[in-house]
């Protein structure tokens, strides 16, 4: 195994060396695949940036036909329809994730074997399943159902209600009908609850069983042995996981699309929840096949592009921080 | 350690199997067998959402009777088939809207102007109890789109309609989201006759102050069908295929009447926008300033307009275009403005006049492969 | 009240409001569900699923080729993607307890959660503007880099979960590091890669975005990798947009045919690795 090594020659490589090296060529190519996009998408926009400068990221106007660009509206549309995601997703999942991880297996404890422990079981395992098969189903299935369903709950149950009697709040002006912010809103709400609960989950149960047994010790009830001991130490973990469903929020495209009601420059500004509006995602997908080469319109489309990707990244990078700061004490091989 | 096995070999070798199964190789087979190959050419176009029935209806019929020749035909807005031209994706492109000078300019070469049939934009809305026949004229189409008029009970609406009464709820406005002909029409509709009111000008993507917007006439045509209160513009064929929508009279430009927006009229204001003394252009001159708006005529619907057929005049510029599939186009765009016209007026489209049918006919002549005339 | 039997209350009140949480994010998916069954099996008959589109606005014509372009750009891309994202894996699992693995991990999970535009203008303007057109091969490139992260992070951690008594055992006999990882480390941790794989299939089965950019659409067959192609999503996108009656229950009937491939592929993993330690986070 060991060839003696004469002063300043290499060693010549084995078959295994170049396994080594082959499979790290191809790991490698995620490097690759970001720094393209990087690159793409800095120098397709430059011509904006020279001519608008930061204007491009504080306007609001946007025309094709007179070459004014201002991003700003698409920005704060990412932003809000994200955030109304987070508030309403988020607490939702926790709730879901606590009561699958904590609450569940107490129940299915106290039920016992036989007849009832094994439904409730059974109906725990379908819950459980039926939350992750929310994450199977297809942006564009969700926008169809959007389109043709639940845009019409949200209109009728929510928004119609909410502008009768807080309609002079500025947030719930206008009259509303359904393809909005909110709408946009809710739905991506719907699409995060399978990730951030499964994430909070793990979390949840990666707290060490002597955290609860201590609380138990004293007398704890299963409440409050989740509230004090899990979600206390869980808590970075949990927001890692509310961090990641904001990035899967912010990057989502067709549900969006096809329920936000497409609105333009100045007028896709979320002054109120009621209003159509529009994300960086959902601006690209309508107009990149059609904005004239010989225009700015592509530019300012492949910067719009840049500023959603900077925003993944930064998410993302977030999260994956915080998550694993947590998860370091689960993850690693089973040796 | 008793290790418990998660899927023994068989389950293994079966989703090996389903993957096989799910990979192209079986999906290739299954076209093979079903649908053999067409050892022919096929056409690929792309633009407007307006004539795409009809281009739908007609590449049908064509391919039917010309088997080995398949026609696709993308309809993703105006802007976007003019694009796909110039980047020279597709061997022809429809447009509601004629080619602007910068657009010739930035084109790699010289495009022929070729009007496939004549069409009209439909100020459609939904309000329940109201049934088509709503008066508007062009200085209150021109408010309700600019935000000016946002209620439907108001005065300006309600003095063009004494016999009906109309609701006090918000207008909510549906445009067009992508840069579209339809939009250009109707767009240089307000711009002619409601000039002074109207103010945002006539081009393919207007900055709507309100309402929301939609892709494609068939995106615009959907918030209408199902949403109370709107009101927003399509092409004449969605408004008149879908027995459902209702949609409004538009006074005409002699000032007289409150025009119906129907075949018969469009078919009328057409022939008197291009009676004499109006020339047409040839198909290889600009068509910029052509506009069948407005016409005179006690029956002349006022949204009327052409809708093209944009092709290279050299077709050797596209990529991947060979003798025998020009011949294919050429053929085709002749089947277009003779054979299909006689599918127009089923599917709500007007047929061209004869004076138009000749100058189609000869810039189809005209059109080259590498220099060499095509038969026709 | 005493103070045990409030706290007792709250107890209750948590469970309580867990469940209706969990309630409330069911309910989507079941009104998905019945949704797409109940509109779109109207839809569902032999020309649907065999003959390619129609003249719209008219009744007849099918998806048949949505469903080829589908199955086509998921050959494609598996392909590409697979082998690529394998051998990462196997790097990230086998080599990469260093610093440069623990940074090819962080940016493969990095990339797991994209914007999918993004990875379609990242298509466009290396593929489509190449090739001159769009085409199949521009929307399996985009493809297979969305799928290559999940595939990595599926294989790396059902390597690792391969005993390294097993590595241990084949270096003893004076296997090649490289013979023993293929044969044997592979194939014990196989459950975990094919469950990855079926996983990433579903996927992209479902992506739209990217294809916007990439393939463009079309109401033709197969004809060509630098050709055009219509895809399944894609369909349904375009005919939920058109405002006639007959196209719309089309759009739901091939919701309901993609939705079908999707669960079939997430449950059949599902019941196939039920009891087995070995889990994959999507």
């Amino acid at each position: 195994m060991g060839e003696t090594r004469r002063m300043g020659q290499l060693r010549r490589p084995t078959s295994d060396d170049i396994f080594v090296i082959q499979s790290g060529i191809f790991a490698s190519a995620i490097i690759v695949v970001l720094v393209l996009t990087g690159y793409v998408l800095v120098s397709g926009s430059v011509p904006v940036w020279s001519k608008f400068g930061r204007g491009f990221l504080t306007g609001t106007t946007w025309s094709p036909v007179k070459e004014v660009f201002g991003a700003l509206p698409y920005i704060l549309g990412t932003i809000v329809t994200s955030l109304i995601a987070i508030a309403i997703g988020v607490p939702l999942s926790i709730g879901v994730a606590i009561f699958l991880s904590e609450m569940a297996p107490h129940a299915i404890r106290a039920a016992g074997s036989g007849v009832l422990g094994g439904l409730i079981r059974t109906m725990l395992r379908i819950l459980s399943s039926g939350i992750e098969l929310l994450a199977a189903v297809p942006s564009v299935i969700y926008g169809l159902w959007g389109l043709f369903v639940f845009r019409f709950w949200v209109l009728d149950y929510v928004e119609t209600p909410l502008s009768k009697y807080l309609g002079s709040v500025p947030v719930f002006s206008g009259t509303p009908f359904g393809l909005d912010i909110l709408t946009a809103g809710l739905i991506l709400a719907i699409m995060i609850i399978p990730t951030v609960s499964a994430i909070s989950r793990e979390v949840m149960t990666a707290v060490p069983l002597a955290q609860r047994e201590a609380a138990y010790s004293i007398g704890a009830t299963r409440w409050e042995v989740i509230r004090i001991s899990v979600l206390g130490y869980a808590r970075s973990g949990i927001f890692g996981a509310a961090i990641l469903g904001l990035g899967r929020a912010v990057g989502e495209t067709m549900a969006v699309t096809m329920v936000i009601g497409n609105a333009i420059g100045a007028q896709a500004i979320p002054s109120s929840l009621f209003r159509p509006g529009q994300t960086m995602s959902s601006l690209i997908a309508n107009e990149f096949n059609e904005a004239d080469p010989t225009s700015l319109h592509p530019a300012a489309l492949i910067g719009v592009g840049l500023v959603l990707f900077m925003f993944a990244i930064t998410i993302n990078v977030l999260a994956q921080l915080l998550v694993w700061r947590v998860l370091k004490i689960k993850s690693g091989s089973v040796e | 350690m008793q290790r418990r096995p998660g899927i023994s070999r068989t389950i293994f070798i079966i989703a090996l199997v389903v993957v096989a199964a799910v990979s192209g190789v079986t999906g290739y087979l299954v076209n093979g067998f079903l649908h053999p190959p067409a050892a022919g050419e096929t056409l690929n176009g792309a633009g407007a959402t307006f004539p795409y029935p009809f281009l739908s209806a007609v590449a049908n019929n064509y391919s039917r009777i010309h088997p080995n020749i398949q026609v696709n035909y993308q309809a993703i807005g105006s802007g976007a088939g003019i694009k796909a031209l110039g980047a020279k994706t597709v061997d022809f492109a429809a447009s509601d809207a004629p080619l602007s000078a910068a657009q010739i300019a930035a084109l790699p070469a010289a495009a022929l102007h070729i009007p496939e049939t004549i069409g009209a934009v439909v100020v459609a809305y939904n309000l329940s109890g109201i049934l088509t026949g709503l008066n508007l004229n062009s200085t209150t189409i021109a408010r309700i789109f600019q935000g000016n008029i946002t209620m439907w009970n108001d005065p300006r609406i309600q003095a063009l309609n004494p016999s009906l009464t109309l609701p006090a709820q918000q207008i909510l406005v549906v445009h067009r989201s992508d840069g579209s002909g339809t939009t250009f029409v109707f767009s240089g509709y307000l711009n002619t006759a409601a000039t002074g009111v109207w103010v945002l000008g006539q081009a393919t993507s207007i900055a709507w102050p309100v309402g929301i917007g939609a892709f494609g006439n068939q995106g615009v045509a959907g918030p209408l069908l199902g949403t109370h209160y709107t009101i927003g513009y399509v092409e004449l064929a969605y408004a008149l295929t879908n027995s459902a929508m209702t949609y409004g009279f538009v006074r005409n430009h002699d000032n007289t009447t409150f025009v119906k927006p129907s075949l018969a009229n469009v078919t009328y204001a057409a022939q008197n926008a291009t009676a004499a003394p109006v020339t047409l252009p040839e198909g290889n001159q600009s068509w910029a300033s052509v506009n069948l708006l407005n016409a005179k005529g006690l029956e002349s619907y006022p949204i009327v307009s052409f809708t093209y057929l944009l092709v290279y005049r050299e077709l050797s510029i596209v990529p991947g275009m060979t003798l025998d599939k020009a011949k294919a186009l050429v053929d085709f765009l002749w089947f277009v403005v003779h054979n299909g016209q006689a599918q127009a007026s089923p599917l709500a489209y007007v047929p061209l006049p004869a004076g138009t049918v000749a100058i189609d006919e000869r810039s189809v002549e005209s059109i080259t492969f590498n220099g060499q005339t095509l038969p026709t | 009240m005493s103070n045990q039997s409030v706290r007792e209350f709250k107890d209750w009140l948590a469970f309580i409001i867990g469940g209706v949480c969990v309630i409330l994010a069911m309910i989507p998916l079941l009104s998905i569900l019945a949704d797409v069954v109940l509109r779109g099996l109207p839809a569902l008959n032999l020309e649907f699923l065999t003959s390619g589109p129609g003249v719209i606005g008219q009744p007849g014509g099918g998806i048949a080729n949505s469903i080829e372009g589908s199955l086509i750009l998921v050959g494609l891309t598996c392909l590409m993607g697979v082998p690529l994202g394998v051998i990462s894996g196997i790097f990230l699992s086998e080599f990469g307890d260093n610093k440069y693995g623990r940074f090819i991990r962080f940016l493969n999970d990095v990339l797991s959660e994209f914007p999918s535009i993004v990875v379609g203008i990242l298509a466009y303007s290396f593929v489509v503007l190449t090739v001159g057109s769009f085409s199949t091969i521009a929307g399996a490139i985009a493809l297979s880099i969305i799928m290559m992260p999940i595939v990595t992070r599926a294989t790396e951690e059902s390597l690792k979960l391969v005993p390294s008594s097993i590595r241990d055992a084949a270096a003893a006999l004076g296997i090649k590091k490289w013979r023993s990882t293929l044969s044997v480390v592979l194939s014990t941790g196989r459950n975990g890669v094919v469950t990855g794989v079926l996983l990433a299939i579903a996927r992209i089965a479902g992506e739209t975005a990217p294809l916007i950019l990439t393939v463009l659409g079309s109401q033709l067959f197969f004809s060509g990798l630098t050709k055009p192609v219509d895809a399944l999503p894609l369909r349904i996108y375009r005919l939920a947009l058109l405002p006639y009656a007959s196209a719309q229950q089309q759009g739901w009937g091939a919701a309901l045919v993609l939705i079908a491939i999707v669960l079939t592929l997430n449950i059949g993993v599902r019941l196939a690795t039920r009891g087995r330690m070995s889990s994959v986070r999507s």
